[in-house]
Protein backbone atom coordinates (compact mmCIF):
# COMPACT_ATOMS: atom_id res chain seq x y z
CA UNK A 1 0.00 0.00 0.00
CA UNK A 2 1.27 3.28 -0.46
CA UNK A 3 1.44 6.04 1.62
CA UNK A 4 -1.74 7.33 3.31
CA UNK A 5 -3.13 10.64 1.66
CA UNK A 6 -5.65 11.09 4.64
CA UNK A 7 -4.75 9.56 8.27
CA UNK A 8 -7.22 10.25 11.31
CA UNK A 9 -6.67 8.10 14.16
CA UNK A 10 -8.93 8.68 17.51
CA UNK A 11 -10.92 11.76 16.16
CA UNK A 12 -13.23 12.97 18.41
CA UNK A 13 -15.25 16.24 18.17
CA UNK A 14 -18.01 17.68 20.74
CA UNK A 15 -19.99 20.24 20.08
CA UNK A 16 -20.89 21.29 23.79
CA UNK A 17 -22.43 18.69 25.63
CA UNK A 18 -23.00 16.73 22.12
CA UNK A 19 -20.60 14.50 20.68
CA UNK A 20 -20.35 14.79 17.18
CA UNK A 21 -17.67 12.28 16.23
CA UNK A 22 -16.78 10.13 18.42
CA UNK A 23 -13.31 7.76 18.11
CA UNK A 24 -12.82 7.57 14.53
CA UNK A 25 -9.95 6.03 12.64
CA UNK A 26 -9.89 5.48 8.82
CA UNK A 27 -7.03 5.96 6.21
CA UNK A 28 -7.45 6.62 2.55
CA UNK A 29 -4.67 5.47 0.30
CA UNK A 30 -3.24 8.00 -2.28
CA UNK A 31 -5.58 8.02 -5.23
CA UNK A 32 -7.90 5.96 -4.06
CA UNK A 33 -11.88 7.09 -3.74
CA UNK A 34 -13.29 6.61 -0.17
CA UNK A 35 -16.72 7.36 0.68
CA UNK A 36 -18.35 8.20 3.53
CA UNK A 37 -21.85 6.90 4.35
CA UNK A 38 -24.07 7.49 7.17
CA UNK A 39 -27.37 9.17 7.48
CA UNK A 40 -27.97 13.41 8.38
CA UNK A 41 -26.21 13.61 12.31
CA UNK A 42 -24.12 10.81 12.04
CA UNK A 43 -20.83 13.51 12.40
CA UNK A 44 -19.98 12.24 8.74
CA UNK A 45 -19.97 16.44 7.65
CA UNK A 46 -17.68 17.25 10.83
CA UNK A 47 -15.20 14.98 10.34
CA UNK A 48 -14.86 16.71 6.69
CA UNK A 49 -14.54 19.97 8.31
CA UNK A 50 -11.89 19.16 10.49
CA UNK A 51 -9.73 17.78 7.51
CA UNK A 52 -10.33 20.58 5.86
CA UNK A 53 -9.43 23.07 9.04
CA UNK A 54 -12.91 24.47 9.16
CA UNK A 55 -13.51 23.02 12.93
CA UNK A 56 -10.47 24.24 15.43
CA UNK A 57 -11.59 22.02 18.64
CA UNK A 58 -10.92 18.41 18.11
CA UNK A 59 -8.62 15.45 19.29
CA UNK A 60 -6.82 12.73 17.88
CA UNK A 61 -5.01 12.67 15.45
CA UNK A 62 -5.05 13.95 11.98
CA UNK A 63 -2.92 13.71 8.90
CA UNK A 64 -3.45 15.12 5.32
CA UNK A 65 -0.75 14.72 2.39
CA UNK A 66 1.78 14.29 4.93
CA UNK A 67 0.81 17.15 6.91
CA UNK A 68 -0.33 17.02 10.54
CA UNK A 69 -3.22 18.96 11.70
CA UNK A 70 -2.72 21.48 14.46
CA UNK A 71 -5.11 23.96 15.62
CA UNK A 72 -4.07 26.27 12.86
CA UNK A 73 -3.93 25.74 9.47
CA UNK A 74 -1.27 26.67 7.31
CA UNK A 75 -1.76 28.22 4.52
CA UNK A 76 0.16 26.03 2.25
CA UNK A 77 -2.02 23.09 3.53
CA UNK A 78 -4.76 24.97 0.85
CA UNK A 79 -2.63 24.06 -1.82
CA UNK A 80 -2.89 20.51 -1.29
CA UNK A 81 -6.27 19.64 0.15
CA UNK A 82 -9.43 21.48 -0.90
CA UNK A 83 -13.20 20.88 0.06
CA UNK A 84 -16.65 21.18 -2.16
CA UNK A 85 -19.33 21.93 -0.60
CA UNK A 86 -22.94 20.92 -0.10
CA UNK A 87 -25.23 23.59 -1.81
CA UNK A 88 -23.65 25.89 -4.59
CA UNK A 89 -26.81 28.18 -3.91
CA UNK A 90 -24.75 29.15 -0.38
CA UNK A 91 -21.01 28.36 -1.50
CA UNK A 92 -20.56 31.45 -3.65
CA UNK A 93 -20.17 35.12 -2.71
CA UNK A 94 -23.59 36.38 -4.23
CA UNK A 95 -21.38 39.94 -4.90
CA UNK A 96 -18.12 37.96 -6.83
CA UNK A 97 -17.93 37.05 -10.49
CA UNK A 98 -16.86 33.51 -11.32
CA UNK A 99 -13.62 35.89 -12.51
CA UNK A 100 -13.42 37.01 -8.81
CA UNK A 101 -13.81 33.80 -7.23
CA UNK A 102 -10.93 32.22 -8.92
CA UNK A 103 -8.70 35.24 -9.74
CA UNK A 104 -8.78 35.97 -5.56
CA UNK A 105 -7.84 31.97 -5.09
CA UNK A 106 -4.78 33.00 -7.31
CA UNK A 107 -4.05 36.33 -5.79
CA UNK A 108 -4.01 34.40 -2.44
CA UNK A 109 -1.13 32.03 -3.36
CA UNK A 110 0.39 33.93 -5.46
CA UNK A 111 -0.12 32.10 -8.76
CA UNK A 112 1.85 32.72 -12.01
CA UNK A 113 -0.54 32.81 -14.94
CA UNK A 114 -3.43 33.37 -13.35
CA UNK A 115 -5.54 34.25 -16.25
CA UNK A 116 -4.07 31.52 -18.48
CA UNK A 117 -4.90 29.10 -15.69
CA UNK A 118 -8.35 30.48 -14.62
CA UNK A 119 -9.61 29.71 -18.51
CA UNK A 120 -8.13 26.07 -18.02
CA UNK A 121 -9.67 25.42 -14.96
CA UNK A 122 -12.99 26.72 -16.20
CA UNK A 123 -12.63 24.39 -19.47
CA UNK A 124 -11.78 21.65 -16.96
CA UNK A 125 -15.05 21.74 -15.21
CA UNK A 126 -16.80 22.26 -18.44
CA UNK A 127 -17.67 25.29 -18.34
CA UNK A 128 -16.78 27.87 -21.73
CA UNK A 129 -15.31 31.06 -21.49
CA UNK A 130 -18.81 33.25 -21.92
CA UNK A 131 -19.37 32.32 -18.16
CA UNK A 132 -16.50 33.68 -16.78
CA UNK A 133 -17.59 37.32 -15.77
CA UNK A 134 -20.96 36.15 -14.55
CA UNK A 135 -23.11 36.51 -11.35
CA UNK A 136 -23.87 33.00 -9.15
CA UNK A 137 -27.25 34.62 -9.94
CA UNK A 138 -26.86 33.82 -13.34
CA UNK A 139 -25.65 30.37 -13.43
CA UNK A 140 -28.22 27.16 -12.66
CA UNK A 141 -27.42 25.34 -10.02
CA UNK A 142 -24.90 22.59 -11.92
CA UNK A 143 -22.97 25.52 -13.29
CA UNK A 144 -22.57 26.95 -10.20
CA UNK A 145 -20.83 23.48 -8.62
CA UNK A 146 -19.00 23.05 -11.57
CA UNK A 147 -17.63 27.00 -10.33
CA UNK A 148 -17.19 25.54 -7.19
CA UNK A 149 -15.04 22.23 -8.15
CA UNK A 150 -12.82 24.82 -10.27
CA UNK A 151 -12.32 26.85 -7.21
CA UNK A 152 -11.28 23.94 -5.40
CA UNK A 153 -8.99 22.61 -8.72
CA UNK A 154 -7.18 26.25 -9.11
CA UNK A 155 -4.95 25.29 -6.82
CA UNK A 156 -4.09 21.51 -7.64
CA UNK A 157 -4.69 20.14 -4.39
CA UNK A 158 -3.68 16.36 -4.88
CA UNK A 159 -7.09 15.55 -2.22
CA UNK A 160 -10.05 16.43 -2.70
CA UNK A 161 -12.81 16.40 0.11
CA UNK A 162 -16.44 16.49 -1.22
CA UNK A 163 -19.48 17.21 0.78
CA UNK A 164 -22.86 15.66 -1.15
CA UNK A 165 -21.75 17.32 -3.65
CA UNK A 166 -24.43 16.11 -5.97
CA UNK A 167 -27.43 16.46 -3.12
CA UNK A 168 -28.69 19.85 -3.50
CA UNK A 169 -28.92 19.07 -7.54
CA UNK A 170 -31.67 17.53 -9.53
CA UNK A 171 -31.24 13.90 -10.93
CA UNK A 172 -29.87 14.80 -14.18
CA UNK A 173 -27.20 17.43 -13.28
CA UNK A 174 -26.33 14.94 -10.65
CA UNK A 175 -25.17 12.26 -13.00
CA UNK A 176 -23.30 15.03 -15.14
CA UNK A 177 -21.70 16.10 -12.03
CA UNK A 178 -20.09 12.59 -10.65
CA UNK A 179 -19.35 12.09 -14.62
CA UNK A 180 -16.94 15.27 -13.99
CA UNK A 181 -15.80 14.42 -10.82
CA UNK A 182 -15.11 10.54 -12.34
CA UNK A 183 -12.90 12.22 -15.26
CA UNK A 184 -11.29 14.89 -12.91
CA UNK A 185 -10.22 12.21 -10.71
CA UNK A 186 -8.58 9.77 -13.91
CA UNK A 187 -6.89 13.37 -15.23
CA UNK A 188 -4.98 14.78 -12.12
CA UNK A 189 -4.86 11.44 -9.80
CA UNK A 190 -6.97 12.89 -6.97
CA UNK A 191 -8.00 11.59 -3.90
CA UNK A 192 -11.43 11.75 -3.06
CA UNK A 193 -12.80 11.53 0.47
CA UNK A 194 -16.61 11.70 -0.37
CA UNK A 195 -19.06 12.19 2.35
CA UNK A 196 -23.21 11.05 1.08
CA UNK A 197 -25.96 10.04 2.61
CA UNK A 198 -26.71 8.43 -0.54
CA UNK A 199 -24.83 4.73 -1.44
CA UNK A 200 -25.78 5.11 -4.76
CA UNK A 201 -23.54 7.56 -5.56
CA UNK A 202 -21.04 6.73 -3.28
CA UNK A 203 -21.15 2.96 -4.82
CA UNK A 204 -20.75 5.08 -8.12
CA UNK A 205 -17.91 6.48 -7.26
CA UNK A 206 -16.04 5.28 -4.65
CA UNK A 207 -13.68 1.91 -4.35
CA UNK A 208 -14.04 1.62 -0.68
CA UNK A 209 -16.98 2.92 2.08
CA UNK A 210 -16.95 3.53 5.53
CA UNK A 211 -20.17 3.80 7.47
CA UNK A 212 -21.00 6.08 10.19
CA UNK A 213 -23.78 6.38 12.83
CA UNK A 214 -23.80 8.48 15.67
CA UNK A 215 -20.20 9.64 15.66
CA UNK A 216 -18.41 6.19 15.41
CA UNK A 217 -17.39 4.15 12.48
CA UNK A 218 -19.49 1.05 12.33
CA UNK A 219 -18.34 -0.72 9.06
CA UNK A 220 -15.58 -0.68 6.26
CA UNK A 221 -15.96 -2.45 3.14
CA UNK A 222 -14.89 -2.55 -0.29
CA UNK A 223 -17.64 -1.30 -2.82
CA UNK A 224 -17.88 -4.74 -5.01
CA UNK A 225 -17.76 -6.37 -1.75
CA UNK A 226 -20.79 -4.50 -0.42
CA UNK A 227 -22.48 -5.05 -4.04
CA UNK A 228 -22.00 -9.08 -3.68
CA UNK A 229 -22.49 -9.84 -0.38
CA UNK A 230 -23.92 -9.03 2.73
CA UNK A 231 -22.45 -6.68 4.96
CA UNK A 232 -22.04 -7.37 8.34
CA UNK A 233 -23.60 -4.83 10.43
CA UNK A 234 -27.40 -4.57 10.21
CA UNK A 235 -27.05 -0.80 9.90
CA UNK A 236 -25.32 -0.99 6.89
CA UNK A 237 -28.06 -3.64 5.88
CA UNK A 238 -30.31 -1.02 6.55
CA UNK A 239 -28.62 1.52 4.06
CA UNK A 240 -28.15 -1.23 1.47
CA UNK A 241 -32.10 -1.64 1.85
CA UNK A 242 -33.07 2.18 1.79
CA UNK A 243 -30.66 3.04 -1.18
CA UNK A 244 -33.04 0.27 -3.56
CA UNK A 245 -35.84 3.02 -2.76
CA UNK A 246 -38.11 2.80 0.49
CA UNK A 247 -39.64 -0.65 1.63
CA UNK A 248 -41.32 -1.86 4.63
CA UNK A 249 -38.37 -4.87 4.97
CA UNK A 250 -35.58 -1.45 5.49
CA UNK A 251 -37.90 -0.34 8.61
CA UNK A 252 -37.64 -3.90 10.03
CA UNK A 253 -33.75 -3.97 9.79
CA UNK A 254 -33.78 -0.93 11.40
CA UNK A 255 -35.98 -2.04 14.63
CA UNK A 256 -33.03 -4.76 14.79
CA UNK A 257 -30.47 -2.17 14.80
CA UNK A 258 -31.40 0.21 17.08
CA UNK A 259 -30.73 -1.36 20.49
CA UNK A 260 -33.57 0.27 22.01
CA UNK B 1 -17.96 55.92 -22.44
CA UNK B 2 -19.73 54.64 -25.02
CA UNK B 3 -21.10 51.25 -25.43
CA UNK B 4 -19.05 49.00 -27.80
CA UNK B 5 -19.59 49.36 -31.70
CA UNK B 6 -22.52 47.33 -32.79
CA UNK B 7 -24.86 47.14 -30.06
CA UNK B 8 -27.05 49.17 -28.40
CA UNK B 9 -26.54 50.44 -24.89
CA UNK B 10 -29.31 47.85 -24.08
CA UNK B 11 -28.15 44.77 -25.57
CA UNK B 12 -24.94 45.95 -23.63
CA UNK B 13 -26.94 45.84 -20.68
CA UNK B 14 -28.78 43.20 -20.25
CA UNK B 15 -26.61 40.81 -22.32
CA UNK B 16 -26.44 36.98 -20.60
CA UNK B 17 -22.85 37.11 -21.08
CA UNK B 18 -20.59 39.73 -19.32
CA UNK B 19 -17.45 40.09 -21.57
CA UNK B 20 -14.96 41.80 -19.00
CA UNK B 21 -15.11 42.55 -15.14
CA UNK B 22 -15.90 46.68 -15.80
CA UNK B 23 -19.22 45.05 -17.93
CA UNK B 24 -20.34 42.83 -15.00
CA UNK B 25 -20.01 45.74 -12.69
CA UNK B 26 -21.90 47.76 -15.10
CA UNK B 27 -24.77 45.44 -15.30
CA UNK B 28 -24.84 45.21 -11.65
CA UNK B 29 -25.83 48.51 -11.18
CA UNK B 30 -28.59 48.78 -13.71
CA UNK B 31 -29.84 45.62 -12.15
CA UNK B 32 -30.20 48.07 -9.08
CA UNK B 33 -30.92 50.98 -11.05
CA UNK B 34 -34.66 49.11 -12.36
CA UNK B 35 -36.39 49.10 -9.55
CA UNK B 36 -35.37 52.12 -8.36
CA UNK B 37 -36.39 54.30 -11.59
CA UNK B 38 -39.80 52.40 -11.57
CA UNK B 39 -40.52 53.99 -8.37
CA UNK B 40 -41.75 56.85 -8.52
CA UNK B 41 -41.51 58.45 -4.06
CA UNK B 42 -37.57 57.07 -4.88
CA UNK B 43 -37.55 59.45 -7.64
CA UNK B 44 -38.73 62.73 -6.55
CA UNK B 45 -36.21 61.82 -3.40
CA UNK B 46 -33.38 61.77 -6.08
CA UNK B 47 -34.43 64.41 -7.86
CA UNK B 48 -34.77 66.82 -4.52
CA UNK B 49 -31.26 65.61 -3.42
CA UNK B 50 -30.54 65.98 -7.10
CA UNK B 51 -31.57 69.74 -7.08
CA UNK B 52 -30.12 70.95 -4.19
CA UNK B 53 -26.82 69.50 -4.87
CA UNK B 54 -26.98 71.79 -8.68
CA UNK B 55 -27.83 75.06 -6.27
CA UNK B 56 -24.83 73.91 -4.41
CA UNK B 57 -22.81 74.20 -6.94
CA UNK B 58 -24.64 76.69 -8.87
CA UNK B 59 -24.91 79.32 -5.70
CA UNK B 60 -22.77 82.04 -6.89
CA UNK B 61 -25.16 82.28 -9.99
CA UNK B 62 -28.64 81.85 -8.57
CA UNK B 63 -28.16 83.53 -5.43
CA UNK B 64 -29.39 87.59 -6.09
CA UNK B 65 -27.28 88.97 -3.28
CA UNK B 66 -24.42 88.50 -1.46
CA UNK B 67 -25.54 86.59 1.77
CA UNK B 68 -23.97 88.22 4.25
CA UNK B 69 -24.38 91.97 2.53
CA UNK B 70 -26.21 94.02 5.46
CA UNK B 71 -29.03 96.97 4.05
CA UNK B 72 -30.12 98.74 7.73
CA UNK B 73 -32.51 100.90 6.04
CA UNK B 74 -34.51 97.73 4.52
CA UNK B 75 -34.85 95.09 7.28
CA UNK B 76 -37.51 92.50 7.68
CA UNK B 77 -39.22 93.19 4.50
CA UNK B 78 -41.88 90.84 3.01
CA UNK B 79 -41.46 89.36 -0.44
CA UNK B 80 -40.84 91.79 -2.85
CA UNK B 81 -39.51 91.90 -6.80
CA UNK B 82 -35.85 92.61 -5.25
CA UNK B 83 -35.82 90.43 -2.64
CA UNK B 84 -38.09 86.98 -3.48
CA UNK B 85 -38.33 86.14 -0.09
CA UNK B 86 -37.93 89.20 1.57
CA UNK B 87 -35.25 90.54 4.11
CA UNK B 88 -34.31 89.09 7.84
CA UNK B 89 -33.22 91.58 10.94
CA UNK B 90 -30.10 92.73 8.97
CA UNK B 91 -31.55 93.58 5.92
CA UNK B 92 -29.96 90.10 4.54
CA UNK B 93 -31.54 88.67 1.64
CA UNK B 94 -33.37 85.60 2.55
CA UNK B 95 -33.48 83.84 -0.98
CA UNK B 96 -29.95 84.07 -1.41
CA UNK B 97 -28.98 83.10 2.32
CA UNK B 98 -31.43 79.86 1.59
CA UNK B 99 -29.08 78.96 -1.43
CA UNK B 100 -25.60 79.84 0.21
CA UNK B 101 -27.03 77.09 3.13
CA UNK B 102 -27.40 74.37 0.75
CA UNK B 103 -23.48 75.12 0.92
CA UNK B 104 -23.12 74.53 4.75
CA UNK B 105 -25.99 71.68 4.55
CA UNK B 106 -24.21 69.50 2.08
CA UNK B 107 -20.69 70.00 3.63
CA UNK B 108 -22.29 68.71 6.99
CA UNK B 109 -23.98 65.66 5.44
CA UNK B 110 -21.01 64.92 3.49
CA UNK B 111 -18.48 64.96 6.13
CA UNK B 112 -20.73 63.13 8.60
CA UNK B 113 -21.11 60.27 6.27
CA UNK B 114 -17.62 60.13 5.26
CA UNK B 115 -16.94 60.04 9.17
CA UNK B 116 -20.08 57.61 10.44
CA UNK B 117 -19.99 55.13 7.36
CA UNK B 118 -16.20 53.79 7.30
CA UNK B 119 -16.39 53.87 11.54
CA UNK B 120 -19.62 51.81 11.80
CA UNK B 121 -18.29 49.48 9.37
CA UNK B 122 -15.29 48.79 10.24
CA UNK B 123 -16.29 48.55 13.97
CA UNK B 124 -19.30 46.75 13.04
CA UNK B 125 -17.60 43.93 10.49
CA UNK B 126 -14.42 43.61 13.14
CA UNK B 127 -16.73 42.73 16.28
CA UNK B 128 -19.23 40.51 14.76
CA UNK B 129 -16.43 38.48 12.22
CA UNK B 130 -13.54 38.01 14.95
CA UNK B 131 -16.49 37.96 18.02
CA UNK B 132 -15.03 36.64 21.65
CA UNK B 133 -13.41 39.40 23.52
CA UNK B 134 -12.88 42.22 20.57
CA UNK B 135 -16.88 41.75 19.95
CA UNK B 136 -17.43 42.14 23.97
CA UNK B 137 -15.19 45.20 24.00
CA UNK B 138 -16.23 46.85 20.49
CA UNK B 139 -20.10 46.63 21.47
CA UNK B 140 -19.27 48.20 25.17
CA UNK B 141 -17.90 51.23 23.66
CA UNK B 142 -20.74 51.97 20.96
CA UNK B 143 -23.16 50.44 24.28
CA UNK B 144 -21.99 53.47 26.09
CA UNK B 145 -22.37 55.72 23.20
CA UNK B 146 -26.08 54.51 22.58
CA UNK B 147 -26.90 55.34 25.99
CA UNK B 148 -27.21 59.17 25.37
CA UNK B 149 -30.05 60.82 23.24
CA UNK B 150 -28.02 61.54 20.07
CA UNK B 151 -28.79 65.67 20.20
CA UNK B 152 -27.53 65.99 24.16
CA UNK B 153 -24.33 64.20 22.88
CA UNK B 154 -23.97 65.90 20.04
CA UNK B 155 -24.47 69.08 22.24
CA UNK B 156 -22.16 68.00 25.36
CA UNK B 157 -19.64 67.40 22.19
CA UNK B 158 -19.88 70.78 20.91
CA UNK B 159 -19.66 72.83 23.84
CA UNK B 160 -16.58 70.65 24.71
CA UNK B 161 -14.92 71.33 21.05
CA UNK B 162 -16.30 75.07 21.05
CA UNK B 163 -18.93 76.25 18.65
CA UNK B 164 -18.51 76.24 15.21
CA UNK B 165 -19.77 74.19 12.21
CA UNK B 166 -16.65 71.98 12.09
CA UNK B 167 -16.84 71.00 15.66
CA UNK B 168 -20.15 70.69 14.98
CA UNK B 169 -19.27 67.81 12.34
CA UNK B 170 -17.18 66.05 14.35
CA UNK B 171 -19.88 65.80 17.24
CA UNK B 172 -22.39 64.63 15.22
CA UNK B 173 -20.14 62.56 13.16
CA UNK B 174 -18.73 61.10 16.41
CA UNK B 175 -22.52 60.33 17.63
CA UNK B 176 -23.16 58.51 14.51
CA UNK B 177 -21.63 55.51 14.09
CA UNK B 178 -22.73 53.30 16.96
CA UNK B 179 -26.34 52.71 15.57
CA UNK B 180 -24.49 51.41 12.13
CA UNK B 181 -21.91 49.40 13.96
CA UNK B 182 -24.93 47.31 15.73
CA UNK B 183 -26.18 46.95 11.79
CA UNK B 184 -22.90 46.10 10.33
CA UNK B 185 -22.20 43.84 12.95
CA UNK B 186 -25.59 41.86 12.87
CA UNK B 187 -25.34 41.85 9.00
CA UNK B 188 -21.90 40.42 9.61
CA UNK B 189 -23.13 37.34 11.84
CA UNK B 190 -25.18 36.47 9.64
CA UNK B 191 -22.93 36.33 6.49
CA UNK B 192 -19.72 34.76 8.96
CA UNK B 193 -21.48 31.69 8.98
CA UNK B 194 -22.62 30.99 5.46
CA UNK B 195 -20.30 28.72 3.43
CA UNK B 196 -19.38 30.78 1.01
CA UNK B 197 -17.20 32.29 3.95
CA UNK B 198 -16.18 29.20 4.80
CA UNK B 199 -15.02 28.37 1.40
CA UNK B 200 -13.14 31.43 1.11
CA UNK B 201 -11.11 29.89 4.75
CA UNK B 202 -10.91 26.86 3.04
CA UNK B 203 -8.42 28.35 0.20
CA UNK B 204 -6.64 30.21 2.36
CA UNK B 205 -7.69 33.85 2.92
CA UNK B 206 -6.75 35.64 5.80
CA UNK B 207 -9.44 37.03 8.24
CA UNK B 208 -8.74 40.42 7.15
CA UNK B 209 -9.13 40.06 3.24
CA UNK B 210 -12.80 38.19 4.46
CA UNK B 211 -14.12 40.71 6.33
CA UNK B 212 -12.98 43.10 3.74
CA UNK B 213 -13.44 41.85 0.71
CA UNK B 214 -16.30 39.64 1.41
CA UNK B 215 -18.12 40.77 4.68
CA UNK B 216 -18.56 44.25 4.05
CA UNK B 217 -19.54 44.53 0.37
CA UNK B 218 -22.55 42.55 1.38
CA UNK B 219 -23.48 45.04 4.56
CA UNK B 220 -22.93 48.30 2.14
CA UNK B 221 -26.57 48.09 0.61
CA UNK B 222 -28.43 48.02 4.24
CA UNK B 223 -25.62 50.94 5.74
CA UNK B 224 -26.24 53.07 2.62
CA UNK B 225 -29.76 52.54 2.77
CA UNK B 226 -29.34 53.23 6.69
CA UNK B 227 -26.98 56.61 6.36
CA UNK B 228 -29.27 58.17 3.68
CA UNK B 229 -32.21 57.97 6.27
CA UNK B 230 -29.90 58.95 8.96
CA UNK B 231 -28.98 62.12 7.07
CA UNK B 232 -33.01 63.77 7.19
CA UNK B 233 -31.60 63.10 11.04
CA UNK B 234 -28.50 64.77 10.54
CA UNK B 235 -29.97 67.63 9.02
CA UNK B 236 -32.49 68.56 11.65
CA UNK B 237 -29.55 67.68 14.17
CA UNK B 238 -27.08 70.49 12.39
CA UNK B 239 -30.11 72.42 12.30
CA UNK B 240 -30.94 72.78 16.17
CA UNK B 241 -27.18 72.95 16.83
CA UNK B 242 -27.25 75.90 14.62
CA UNK B 243 -30.15 77.12 16.49
CA UNK B 244 -28.92 76.76 19.57
CA UNK B 245 -25.55 78.99 18.03
CA UNK B 246 -23.24 75.83 18.29
CA UNK B 247 -23.16 74.92 14.60
CA UNK B 248 -22.50 77.89 12.12
CA UNK B 249 -20.90 80.54 13.46
CA UNK B 250 -22.73 84.51 11.97
CA UNK B 251 -23.05 85.39 9.78
CA UNK B 252 -22.77 81.86 7.87
CA UNK B 253 -25.91 81.37 6.02
CA UNK B 254 -26.69 78.32 7.74
CA UNK B 255 -30.59 77.07 8.01
CA UNK B 256 -30.90 75.99 11.50
CA UNK B 257 -29.26 79.67 12.38
CA UNK B 258 -31.89 81.08 10.16
CA UNK B 259 -34.68 79.90 12.52
CA UNK B 260 -33.29 80.75 15.39
CA UNK B 261 -32.51 84.67 14.42
CA UNK B 262 -36.06 84.69 13.01
CA UNK B 263 -37.92 83.54 16.33
CA UNK B 264 -38.00 86.70 17.31
CA UNK B 265 -39.98 88.01 15.06
CA UNK B 266 -42.49 84.97 14.38
CA UNK B 267 -45.27 86.53 14.95
CA UNK B 268 -44.81 89.68 12.97
CA UNK B 269 -42.41 88.63 9.94
CA UNK B 270 -43.55 84.94 9.76
CA UNK B 271 -41.38 84.33 6.85
CA UNK B 272 -38.10 84.74 8.34
CA UNK B 273 -38.24 81.50 10.11
CA UNK B 274 -40.64 79.85 7.76
CA UNK B 275 -38.23 79.82 4.48
CA UNK B 276 -35.36 78.13 6.33
CA UNK B 277 -37.72 75.75 8.02
CA UNK B 278 -39.38 74.88 4.66
CA UNK B 279 -35.98 74.07 2.99
CA UNK B 280 -35.10 71.85 5.77
CA UNK B 281 -38.02 70.14 5.68
CA UNK B 282 -38.46 69.49 1.59
CA UNK B 283 -34.61 68.15 1.78
CA UNK B 284 -35.22 65.78 4.68
CA UNK B 285 -38.11 64.47 2.85
CA UNK B 286 -35.86 64.29 -0.44
CA UNK B 287 -33.35 61.89 1.60
CA UNK B 288 -35.75 59.75 3.10
CA UNK B 289 -38.33 59.00 -0.04
CA UNK B 290 -34.20 58.54 -1.49
CA UNK B 291 -33.46 56.16 1.17
CA UNK B 292 -36.78 54.25 1.26
CA UNK B 293 -36.27 53.99 -2.19
CA UNK B 294 -32.71 52.42 -2.45
CA UNK B 295 -33.76 50.37 0.81
CA UNK B 296 -36.38 48.72 -2.57
CA UNK B 297 -33.53 48.62 -4.85
CA UNK B 298 -30.13 47.29 -2.67
CA UNK B 299 -32.10 44.49 -0.55
CA UNK B 300 -30.19 41.65 -1.36
CA UNK B 301 -32.76 39.70 0.12
CA UNK B 302 -35.59 40.76 -2.27
CA UNK B 303 -33.61 40.15 -5.51
CA UNK B 304 -31.65 36.68 -6.79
Amino acid sequence: MTEAAIAVNELSVRFGLATAVDNVSFSVASGESFGLVGESGSGKTTVLRVLAGLIGHWTGRAQVGGHALGAKRPKALARVVQLVFQDPYASLHPLHTVDRVLSEVATIHGLANAQKRIVGTLQAVGLGPEFRFRFPHQLSGGQRQRVAIARALILEPSILLLDEPTSALDVSVQAEILNLLRRLRAERGLTLLLVSHNLAVVANLCDRVAVMRLGRLVEQADVERLRTSTPEHAYTRQLLAASRGYDRAAAEIEEQASPA
Amino acid sequence: MRAPTGTTWREYLTAATPTSRRHATVQRVYLAWVPFSRNPTAIVGLVIVALVVAVAMFAPWLASHSPIAQDLSYRLAPSTAAHWLGTDELGRDIYSRLVWGTRTVLRVIFLVAVITGPIGLIVGAAAGYVGGWWDAALMRITDIFLAFPRLILALALTSALGPGIDNAIIAIGLTGWPPLARLARAETLTIRSSDFIAAARVVGASASRIVFRHVMPLCMPSLIVRLTLDMAGVILIAAGLGFLGLGAQPPQPEWGAMIASGRKFVFDQWWIAAYPGIAICILSLGFNLFGDGLRDALDPKAST
